[in-house]
């Protein structure tokens, strides 16, 4: 057994997290910074941290991920990081030319309390930031939140150093599609153009995270949001913001700042949060809804009608991040699955609630936690087990010592490819979702179906 | 950038004389990357020395200044003397390194393949996520009944409470619940950035922990990841840790005649599997690994072993130091990546021992084995030589596995490590040479004597004669630039743009790197072996590994994706037309 040490008895645990499920701040703060185009992410502390997160998520992409350090040695963690800072400032404009540096802060230069802003700002005056290019700032306390808070934290950043209202409101819709792959966020901005909204999506990781081989590397891919669509943000006519954790706060900075309103919604994932998107951009802009989309949302309730016997009263285990699990808990239990044991790494009380609030006709007892971990749980399918398991790669240490097949899903993905292709978000998204679990379904019955009652058609 | 197919000539190269299968440095253009059929071959000079210019010139004066020292062209003295480089200095802020932490060093590299030792991360909750089985190691249990945490991440996942008031409380705690959880032989505790910051006291934890759980060795690393300059200070602190709190421990005197302890081993896609299967069938009985396929009992019991092999120089050395002045354990460089330098080091061991048996023994294993390995060899050889290879790795595996790129023709013509130290490119004839700067003294050297009971020098005065005698260097390893030849480039602590330009100049046919870097490379269009974690296969380890690796690198220098990269429209764009059939 892999994990044989895992028993079955809950024990209090106060102190002690086991096979976390979340992990900290900057990672976020790292992949929303390269959805900026031609932006170097800094991290601003010693360089395993740079090295750690640029390892994690070149494992989860298969992409290269770019991204520079102050590397603190023991003076730095005394005296301050701001030499540090200054000189990777000049060197990076002088070596790799990027548009922006994205610095987001570590355990160690929070606890140090360096003052990014002032330090960026003494770069300015020794004329160590080019004309033209910019150096924007996070601050990504790890020991507060988790990666998620990362991530808002550095969409927030784009709001307060770039946004700029030119005193007009332009017809256009500001997007913020929330901690999602690449090609959830090319689904999203092909579903606002079907639509026919002029949108700014930010950050936009497509075709920076998942960007085609060429024979030729560019450090700065052709994706990601400009500078100058950032500042229009500003100008826009309102904010869909998609995921309250990841989107919310940069969408109320825009509205405070810039006086953009904003909508904050569930991550598009599954029926209903994809209905309420599409008809939340369809009033906004005062469109029309088009066919085409009609029959996106046509095929994914036909696959939820044909296979409903699938899917009906089997139940899931999910691990994640809770804008994900909120909208994936929706969708299963709109198609009559059983999600029954809920955790997320990331700590609020409002998941919880939340999360029961979707499973409240759940005809089974449902276990949530948010800061929990996946030792526990392992140990709630111990004694609770299920039919499927949902979440990142880590859970298939558990699939295999439980038997229990596993869809993977989230963040990180070490051990297979699509996710950075292949949308989740979206009808279409839900389409491959509903495909993924039938699949992981189906060939277990098939696997396990005695000879007699092994079936040709399903 | 320079078009596949052209012949790029090396000038100033000099094939290294050390045997004869290195010939084939002496490069012949029309054997460098075959022309591609249509285009003209045509050659174009380079020179390393223009090369290490261009390296630096886009640099700020003062960066340029300090990478200067650190990139320089190889150079084989008269005497084997090479080039002095500086290394093992601090990373340039800005400039985009492939180094990681002091943490990574010692919990990720050194402890990290230990089984049985519940190692907890004190620290936010990040260090202890990344390190999480991301490594490739791999372990066996002994029995279902075994204890093994690697496949769990433990983590005290600092909040800001604790960074305010201080973390020890929660860390007690949290070594209580483990223990209640699962009583494990041993806890290692391990500091990450924040708490050294916030001055919470690791060690006085573990021991008031340790003394308070009884039959539990609770043992602490200040592996702070701004200690040093790269993940070799968490090595040195790793080395140091498990050398006070562990080695030692068990007397117990195993069965077996010729003991060893392999040190610098991590078990990386079954390496360690394969060494073991070989030191078996050699009839070498190992005491203890570290720390690939270990177990903290084996480490307890490695004093009673009589002789120390190491083999990553870099990660381990100090241990073997410290065991030989406390118990008279020698130690001699040893070497399984390569079928040649496999079946040298087997010799090399069974001289040692010096027991005609045992020497008999190891040669009809080398001659059991050979065979197969050469088949392969030269198989992949008719489809690799002349192909060129780049190697920026780690602290011994840029050495290591230019043997094994040699064994199929290919020649490594750019080389580095990411942390060592100058007698992991130089020898350790420089040892006395090397300034010990501010960073550095940053870690503790520990003051160790002979042990008033254990203390057995394993060799008389006679036997090391004999060593000399027999060719064997006891405590000596020659480093890299040594075998490398001269007008090769050694470049420590690559950088992203160098390793750009290095492409761009010279389309190595493939490199050898980490993780980081593997996209950006494949990008490129140069195919890219990670040689921390091996991507996916292995093990490349002694001489089942080595046809792993023949056969794994012909795949990649051969893989037909090449060809793909440009679509039909693109290579004959003229040929478009509006609906015509005919
Ligand atoms: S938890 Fe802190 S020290 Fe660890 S990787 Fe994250 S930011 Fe770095
Ligand atoms: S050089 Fe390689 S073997 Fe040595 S410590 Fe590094 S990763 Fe490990």
């Amino acid at each position: 057994m892999l994990l044989r040490h895992t028993p079955k008895e809950i024990t209090e645990r106060s102190a002690l997290t086991i096979n976390p499920a979340k992990t900290c701040q900057p990672i976020g703060a790292m992949y929303a910074a390269l959805g900026i185009h031609s932006c170097l992410p800094h991290s601003h502390g010693s360089q395993g941290c740079y090295a750690y997160h640029r390892s994690t998520l070149t494992r989860h992409y298969k992409e290269p991920v770019m991204a520079a350090t102050s590397s603190f040695t023991e003076g730095a963690s005394v005296f301050g990081g701001q030499a540090n800072l200054i000189q990777a400032i000049n060197n990076i404009f002088t070596v790799y030319e990027p548009e922006v540096i994205a610095v987001h802060t570590t355990c160690l230069s929070e606890t140090i309390g360096d003052d990014i802003p002032q330090i960026i700002a003494k770069a300015r005056d020794e004329g160590k930031i080019p004309p033209g290019r910019h150096v924007i700032h996070a601050n990504t306390p790890s020991y507060v939140g988790s990666h998620v808070t990362g991530f808002a934290n550095m969409v927030k950043g784009m709001v307060d150093y770039l946004a700029q209202s030119n005193g007009h409101k332009e017809s256009r819709v500001n997007i913020i599609p929330g901690y999602v792959e690449p090609g959830d966020m090319e689904e999203i901005k092909r579903l606002a153009g079907e639509l026919g909204v002029p949108h700014i999506m930010f950050p936009d990781t497509s075709n920076v995270l998942n960007g085609p081989q060429t024979g030729r590397y560019h450090m700065f891919p052709p994706g990601g949001v400009t500078v100058e669509e950032l500042t229009r943000t500003g100008s826009s006519m309102g904010t869909v913001a998609l995921g309250t954790l990841a989107s919310g706060p940069a969408a109320r900075a825009l509205d405070t700042k810039c006086k953009v309103p904003c909508e904050i919604l569930d991550l598009p994932i599954g029926l209903q949060a994809t209905d309420i998107f599409i008809d939340t951009l369809r009033q906004i802009a005062g469109v029309t809804v088009p066919e085409s989309i009609n029959i996106e949302r046509g095929r994914l309730l036909d696959v939820i009608t044909d296979m409903h016997q699938y899917f009906f009263g089997r139940k899931v285990a999910l691990a994640g991040d809770p804008d994900q699990l909120i909208s994936l808990t929706q969708f299963l239990v709109d198609i009559d699955m059983w999600p029954i044991h809920i955790v997320t790494g990331t700590p609020g009380k409002k998941f919880e609630k939340k999360i029961l609030e979707i499973t409240k006709d759940v005809p089974h007892p449902v276990n949530v936690k948010s800061g929990g971990d996946m030792f526990l749980l392992h140990q709630w399918l111990r004694s609770d087990p299920v039919d499927l398991l949902m979440g990142n790669t880590y859970l298939k240490y558990i699939a295999r010592d439980e038997d229990i097949p596993l869809v993977r899903f989230g963040f990180p993905i070490l051990d297979r490819i699509g996710h950075s292709y292949f949308p989740t978000v979206g009808y279409r998204g839900g389409l491959r979702l509903l495909e993924k679990i039938l699949d992981a379904l189906m060939d277990r019955q098939d696997r396990d179906a005695p000879e007699e009652s092994f079936e040709l058609v399903m | 950038m320079v078009a596949a197919g052209l012949n790029l000539r090396l000038t100033g190269w000099k094939a290294c004389a050390t045997d004869g299968e290195r010939n084939m440095a002496t490069l012949n253009p029309e054997e460098l990357s075959p022309p591609v059929a249509e285009m003209k071959p045509a050659v174009v000079d380079i020179n390393a020395e223009e090369v290490r210019k261009e390296l630096l010139g886009k640099y700020p004066t003062k960066v340029a200044r300090k990478r200067a020292k650190q990139i320089v062209v190889n150079e084989i003295g008269p005497d084997g003397a090479v080039p002095e480089i500086a290394v093992n200095v601090r990373t340039i802020p800005g400039i985009i390194s492939q180094r990681g932490c002091t943490y990574a060093g010692c919990k990720g590299v050194v402890l990290g393949p230990t089984r049985d030792i519940v190692n907890l991360t004190h620290g936010p909750i990040g260090c202890g996520f990344y390190s999480w089985l991301t490594r490739r190691n791999q372990t066996k249990p002994r029995g279902p009944e075994d204890h093994n945490f690697m496949t769990y991440c433990f983590s005290t996942d600092m909040q800001e409470e604790q960074i305010v008031f201080g973390g020890e409380k929660k860390l007690k705690q949290a070594v209580q619940e483990a223990y209640d959880l699962f009583h494990p032989k041993a806890i290692g505790i391990f500091a990450t950035c924040p708490v050294g910051l916030i001055g919470d006291d690791v060690h006085a934890v573990a021991r008031e922990m340790k003394e308070k759980l009884g039959d539990c060795n609770v043992f602490a690393f200040s592996c702070e990841g701004y200690k040093g300059v790269s993940q070799s200070a968490g090595h040195h602190i790793a080395n140091n840790g498990i050398f006070t709190h562990v080695v030692g421990l068990d007397n117990t005197v195993k069965e077996g005649k010729f003991k060893i302890n392999l040190l610098g081993e991590y078990n990386i896609g079954g390496d360690a599997f394969e060494i073991e299967r070989l030191f078996e069938e050699c009839g070498f009985t190992l005491i203890s690994t570290f720390s690939g396929n270990s177990s903290y009992e084996y480490f307890a019991n490695s004093h009673t072993a009589d002789l120390n092999l190491i083999m990553c120089h870099r990660s381990i050395n100090y241990v073997a130091e410290m065991m030989e002045t406390k118990f008279g354990i020698p130690w001699i460089k040893i070497n399984f990546i390569g079928a040649e330098a496999t079946a040298k080091s087997l010799r090399k061991i069974a001289k040692f021992f010096d027991d005609p048996e045992l020497i008999a023994r190891v040669e009809e294993v080398i001659a059991r084995e050979m065979p197969a390995v050469e088949k392969v060899r030269e198989e992949v050889k008719a489809r690799c030589a002349g192909k060129r290879a780049m190697l920026f790795v780690g602290g011994s595996r840029a050495h290591h596995y230019q043997e094994l790129f040699r064994e199929i023709g290919m020649e490594t013509i750019a080389a580095g490590y990411e942390f060592a130290h100058r007698d992991d490119y130089e020898g350790r004839r420089v040892l006395p040479s090397i300034k010990v700067d501010a960073d550095s003294r940053n870690i503790e050297e520990l003051h160790v004597e002979p042990d008033p009971e254990r203390y057995r020098p394993r060799l008389t005065e006679a036997g090391v004669a004999r060593m000399k005698e027999a060719g064997i260097e006891l405590s000596e390893y020659e480093g890299m630039m040594a075998e490398m030849c001269s007008g090769a480039l050694v470049i420590d602590d690559i950088s992203q743009f160098e390793t750009e330009k290095l492409i761009e100049i010279y389309r190595p046919d493939i490199i050898g790197a980490g993780i980081k870097e593997k996209y950006t490379i494949q990008k490129s269009g140069v195919p890219m072996k990670q040689l921390h974690s091996y991507d996916s296969g292995g093990p490349y380890a002694a001489f089942k590994g080595a046809i792993n690796f023949y056969r794994e690198i012909d795949r990649m220098v051969n893989n037909k994706v090449w060809k793909y990269l440009k679509a039909p429209w693109q290579e004959h764009p003229e040929l478009a037309a509006k609906y015509v059939w005919e």
